[in-house]
Order: C-alpha cells, then structure tokens, then sequence
C-alpha cells in the first residue's frame, strides 16, 4: 500500500516541493486505515483480558472494565482447575483437552481424507475421476448445518454419542481440502512420478516418500485453516456430545456464565478468562506454523 | 548381452492418435542410437515405450533376450533421464541418486558407496548434501545422469536431456554424456531434435516422421544419402535444396527449359523427380556452367550463405568467406556426386 502511494504522485506531480506533502497524506491515510481496523480486533480482546482480572460482582454492576483488577490469578486458576458444570466433573484443563482432541483429530483427519481422494483422483486412471471429483466438490453446497439432522440420526443410530469418534469422524470429509490437493498434486510434474516409477516406488511410497514431502506447505496451510474452524467448532459438539465430560473450551465458557445464574451473579471474570484461554492455541499455531509456512514457500522447491 | 529389439512395435493412443506406426530395429549392445525427428513425430512414445512407461499396442519389444512388453519399468533394468531432469526437490542429491537402490533394498553401505563413486565420476562430489534447487541447470543435469549410473542399468534412456542447458554447456554436456556412455560400454537410446547433437553422438541415426522411420543409418550415410527428400531437408544446416526436375531415364535431369545436367544414376524411374543439392557441395566457379542469381549474403563468420534463384527456384550455396564482393548472376560448379535424385511423388531416394 505505502509504496503505491508513496510513487504514483511522485511521478504525476511535477514541481520538486509539492509532492512531499501529498505522500504523506497518503500515508497518514493508509496508516489510519490500518491502526483503526487493528483497534477493532484488538479492543475486544484488550476488554475481555481486563476484565477477567475483577470479582463477578464488579463486572455485574460494572459492566466490562477497562483497566486491571487485582483477581486475574484467581481468575484464571478458578477457570483452569475448579470442577464445575451441574456434575462437578468437569474443569478447564478437561475442556482444554477437549478442544485440542477435537481440533487436532478434525484437522488431522481432513488432510488424511482430502489426500487420499485427492491421490486417488490425479493419479489413478479412474474411470470416472473427473465425475467423482464434481460430486465431492458439490458437496461444499451441503454443509453440516445443512445435514444435521441425518448427520445426527445415523451418529445416533450407530450409538456413537458422547464419543470423540462421533464428535470427529462426521466433520473430517472435506471438498475444499480435496479441491487444494488436487490443485497441488496436478501441479506436480508429471516426470516426477515416471522417475520414481523407474526407481522402483510404486504407489504406497510414491505418496509417501515424495508426495508427502512435497505437499509439506500445503499440509501445513490446511492443518492451520482446519484447526482452527474445528476448535470453533460449536453446534455439532452442543448436539453430540450431552456429558460434560465431552465438554469443549468454547461450549464451557457459556456454560460458566448459564450454570451459576441460578445460585448467585455469574462468574463474568472466569468466563473471560476462560475465553483467554480458548483464544490462544489457534493463535499459537498459527503463529508457529506461519513461520514454517513461509520458510517452505521461499525454498521454492518444486 | 543387452542389445533391444523392436519388433513391429507399434503405439496407438487412447484418443486413436497412432503416434508409432509399426517399427523395428535392433541396437547391438553397447551402441548409441540417436532418434530424431521433427516436434510430435512419437520420439518420446517411443523411447517411453521402452522405458515401460507408455503401454505397447502391437509388436514386442526385447531387451537382452527378454520379452518385456508386460515387465514392469523399476523391473526393466533401464535408466532414464528426462528433460527437465525430474530431481526430487526435497531429497538431497546424495538421496536422489541413491533412492532406487534403496527401493531394491540394498544395504545403506553399499547404496554410500555407489552414490560416491558416481558423485566422483560426475565431479559431483562437494554437491552430495545439496538440495536440487541448490544447484545449477548443469549440476542438476550431472545429478540426472549420476541417479542413472549409479543403478549400473542395461539400458539408459534419455529424452533431450540438454534442451534445458545454454549452447556452451550443451557442447560441453554432449561430449561428457558420449564419452560417460563409451566408458560405460552400457546401450543407449537418445532422443533429440537438435539434429547437430544428433550426428555428433550418434552411432547410428533413426529419423522419424510422423510416427513412421524415414531412415537409420550411420550418421555419414544419413548425410551422404538421405532416403527420402524428408530426410534430406531435416539433417544438415542450411537444409539440402530440393529442386522439383525431370529425369530423362539415362542420365540427364532437366531443371527447367534450358538447364539439362548429367547424372550418374541407375534409376529406373522416369519423369517428375526431385533434385537434391547439399549448399556445401556447390562451389562458386569461373569455369562452372550453371547460373545463379543471387539476392542475399548471409554472414556466418567461417563462411557465407548465398540466396538466390537457380533456373528460377529458391536455391542456397555455403560459399567459403573471402569478401570478395558478389552480385549478380554468378556460375556454379554442380559436382555429379553432389545431386542426389528423390522420386518425385512419393520422396524416396532414386
Ligand atoms: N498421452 C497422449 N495421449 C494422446 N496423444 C498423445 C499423448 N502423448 C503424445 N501424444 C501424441 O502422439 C504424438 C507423438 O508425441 P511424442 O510426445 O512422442 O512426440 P515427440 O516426437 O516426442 O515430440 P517433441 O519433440 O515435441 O517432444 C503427438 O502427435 C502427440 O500429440
Ligand atoms: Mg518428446
């Protein structure tokens, strides 16, 4: 952006002394753009950390708060470690647990499942590869919400609620990641298979001693993309899973604040802390992954 | 003993392009077979029929004395190198050549000691803990060609290796892969369009078109006699002048009206012909008793292409470069062991 502005009316604006001031203008523009939507994200944020660190009752007749309190320890060890829930069962560290199988298991599972369909698409002549790939790509049209209620049926029927299993398996099918892959593996040169045919790899190690290997970024875009929607993950957990055991972080922090009504004000600074809590590992994968991401694209290796 | 035998081996694709008519030929062991050939002419069908990556539709192929029409490629004992080299981007270059031992299962000693002694051949050593696209288009050329050796096949297999390199490298690469594959004593097939690579390499010549052999032959007889007018005009730079004549039948061709020039041919075919003149054969002659009107020089340093009209047709003359100033009609002397005669329907050598 700065440097679309910064040359453009250098080059239109002809005296020397009067383009300095139109560029900065240009500048300050941009710059204003840029602090005012990074505001925006980060304000709430700033709102919820701030005010996870009050008692209940201050945020109850407070309202959010915007400076720090002195029950963020507190806060935040009541969120993690005390037991809650109608049961007593269930605390953070359960939820957090929970949160990663289903975040980890969804990702995980996907790439599995869209690399191999897309594997069996590219590289085996199949008869009806391309009509296979139109229907598994219409389904994008039909997203679990849609389906929800089959989906929920046949869960049912096979007795897979309150199981990782039927909180995982029904998500992992996945058009988009098919489609990436199928991009990807299509852009691998065709010599490349012919080489390792010679070299004596048939399909097995084909896929995992290259294919693998060179979908690293790609695997690893995905593993982000999908980490992410699946640790958001809300209404298939909230209808297949009903023992709080199965709990996870973002279904928790609404059950703090549901739970409690009844006896006395809502535990306002647990449930922000708990939001805290739900907030970080997306961002430390992405964090940790972009690094790797972008070392793997400016290797350039294909 | 690994010579291959092709035996009316013939390629017809899926969407009814018959890339390969029937062919067959035998490379007697350790020789290096050039095919060549315009863009599209089934080239690499056929040399990828043989590597075993194209399925065969007629006819057997044999390497050594196997059949291997239904042998799989890893199993065919053969090696190939493809234009673009098909490196495995992720493996080091010590990985890269060593990956299809270690596919036949070969202890990890063995496989280092292969690979180093390729490396070494190759002047590759420093390079092994490289990845390819740490190294240059030569480099990556050489490692090409290590990942072959170090599988001591009975066969190697290139399909225009060089087409990616700059000239220079290309010169130097050409006679490196000659020498590697005399050395070696191993057969091989190379396919190329680049016909200078072709004679230059080559102990025999195929010419292809459109799927169909024009001609095999050392490259001395392709050049000296070309078997048809097509193979004439693709071997040799500037391309032989083709001349649509008459041929009387005892002797005499005639070029036009008034141009009649006598020719050592035992022909017995009378009428329409194509006369074939190579442009280094002609000499400019005071004495010579044929006109040509020339339109324009060419410099080419060593020596100079003329361009102009014989008895009214295109004609060139690679005349050697003395800067004598030229214009006009000049005289040609037209050796008799220079006019090559070509039936003039069909193309094929009278
Ligand atoms: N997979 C395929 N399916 C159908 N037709 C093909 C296929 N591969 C090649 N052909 C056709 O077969 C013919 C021969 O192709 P081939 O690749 O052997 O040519 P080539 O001589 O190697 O040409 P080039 O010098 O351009 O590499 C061409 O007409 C081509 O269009
Ligand atoms: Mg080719």
């Amino acid at each position: 952006m700065a440097d679309i502005t910064d040359t453009t009316p250098a080059i239109i604006a002809a005296p020397a002394s009067k383009p300095t001031r139109r560029i900065k203008w240009g500048l300050v523009g941009d710059h204003a753009i840029l602090i005012l939507g990074s505001l925006f994200m980060v304000v709430p944020v700033f709102l919820v950390f701030m005010t996870a660190s009050h008692t209940p009752v201050t945020v109850h007749t407070e309202g959010m708060q915007w400076w720090l309190g002195d029950q963020l320890a507190e806060n935040f060890h009541a969120a993690m470690f005390e037991k809650g829930g109608f049961t007593d069962t269930v605390d953070g560290m359960r939820m957090l647990m929970n949160s990663m199988i289903l975040g980890i298991g969804f990702a995980v599972g996907k790439i599995i499942i869209s690399m191999f369909a897309a594997y069996a698409i590219v590289y085996f002549r199949l008869k009806f590869a391309t009509l296979a790939f139109w229907i598994i790509f219409t389904t994008l049209l039909l997203p679990l919400e849609v389906r929800i209620l089959p989906s929920y049926e046949v869960i049912q029927g096979m007795g897979l609620t309150n199981t990782y299993t039927g909180l995982i398996v029904p998500l992992i099918a996945s058009a988009t990641g098919t489609f990436f892959f199928r991009q990807f593996f299509r852009s691998v040169p065709e010599e490349l298979v012919e080489a390792s045919r010679i070299d004596g790899a048939g399909p097995v190690k084909f896929f995992i001693d290259i294919l693998i290997p060179l979908s690293r970024t790609m695997i690893a875009a995905i593993f982000i993309i999908m980490f992410v929607f699946g640790w958001n993950q809300y209404l298939w957990p909230t209808l297949i899973t009903t023992e709080e055991g199965f709990f996870t972080l973002v279904r928790g922090i609404r059950q703090i604040v549901q739970t409690y009504t009844d006896s006395s004000i809502p535990e306002h600074g647990q449930a922000m802390a708990l939001a805290i809590i739900a907030m970080l590992p997306p961002v430390l994968i992405v964090i940790f992954f972009q690094n790797w991401f972008v070392k793997g694209l400016t290797e350039s290796d294909k | 003993m690994s010579k291959v035998t092709l035996d009316r081996v013939r390629k017809v694709y899926p969407n009814g392009v018959e890339a390969v008519r029937p062919s067959s030929f035998e490379i007697p062991h350790g020789e290096l077979v050039v095919m060549v050939g315009p863009s599209g002419c089934g080239k690499s069908t056929l040399l990828r029929m043989v590597a075993g990556l194209e399925d065969i539709t007629d006819g057997t192929l044999s390497i050594g004395d196997r059949v291997v029409n239904d042998v799989d490629p890893a199993d065919r004992n053969i090696a190939m190198v493809f234009q673009n080299y098909a490196l495995y981007p992720h493996m080091t270059v010590a990985k890269n050549m060593g990956y299809g031992l270690k596919n036949r299962g070969l202890p990890k000693a063995e496989i280092d000691a292969k690979v180093r002694e390729a490396a070494r051949m190759l002047n590759l050593s420093e390079y092994l803990d490289r990845r390819p696209s740490q190294l240059s288009g030569g480099q990556r050329q050489r490692v090409a060609m290590g990942r072959a050796i170090v599988r001591s096949p009975e066969l190697f297999l290139f399909d225009e290796p060089l087409s990616n390199l700059d000239a220079k490298l290309r010169n130097q690469m050409r006679i490196e892969i000659r020498s590697l594959q005399r050395r070696l004593g191993v057969t091989a097939m190379y396919v190329t369009h680049d016909q200078v690579e072709a004679m230059t390499m080559a102990d025999r010549i195929i010419v292809l078109n459109a799927g169909q052999i024009e001609q095999i032959g050392k490259p001395s007889e392709i050049y000296n006699r070309p078997a048809s007018t097509f193979v004439a005009s693709f071997m040799g730079a500037p391309p032989m002048n083709l001349l649509p004549a008459s041929y009387n039948g005892n002797g005499h061709v005639a070029l036009g009206d008034d141009l009649a020039l006598p020719i050592q041919a035992d022909a017995d075919h009378a009428g329409e012909v194509q006369l074939g003149i190579r442009p280094e054969e002609v000499h400019l002659s005071d004495k010579g008793k044929t006109p040509f009107q020339l339109d324009l020089i060419e410099e080419l340093g060593a020596s100079r292409l003329l361009h102009g009209k014989l008895a009214g047709h295109e004609f060139t003359v690679n005349a050697p470069n003395d800067d004598a100033p030229l214009e006009g009609t000049l005289m040609l002397d037209l050796p008799q062991h220079a006019l090559h005669l070509f039936h003039g329907e069909t193309g094929r050598r009278l």
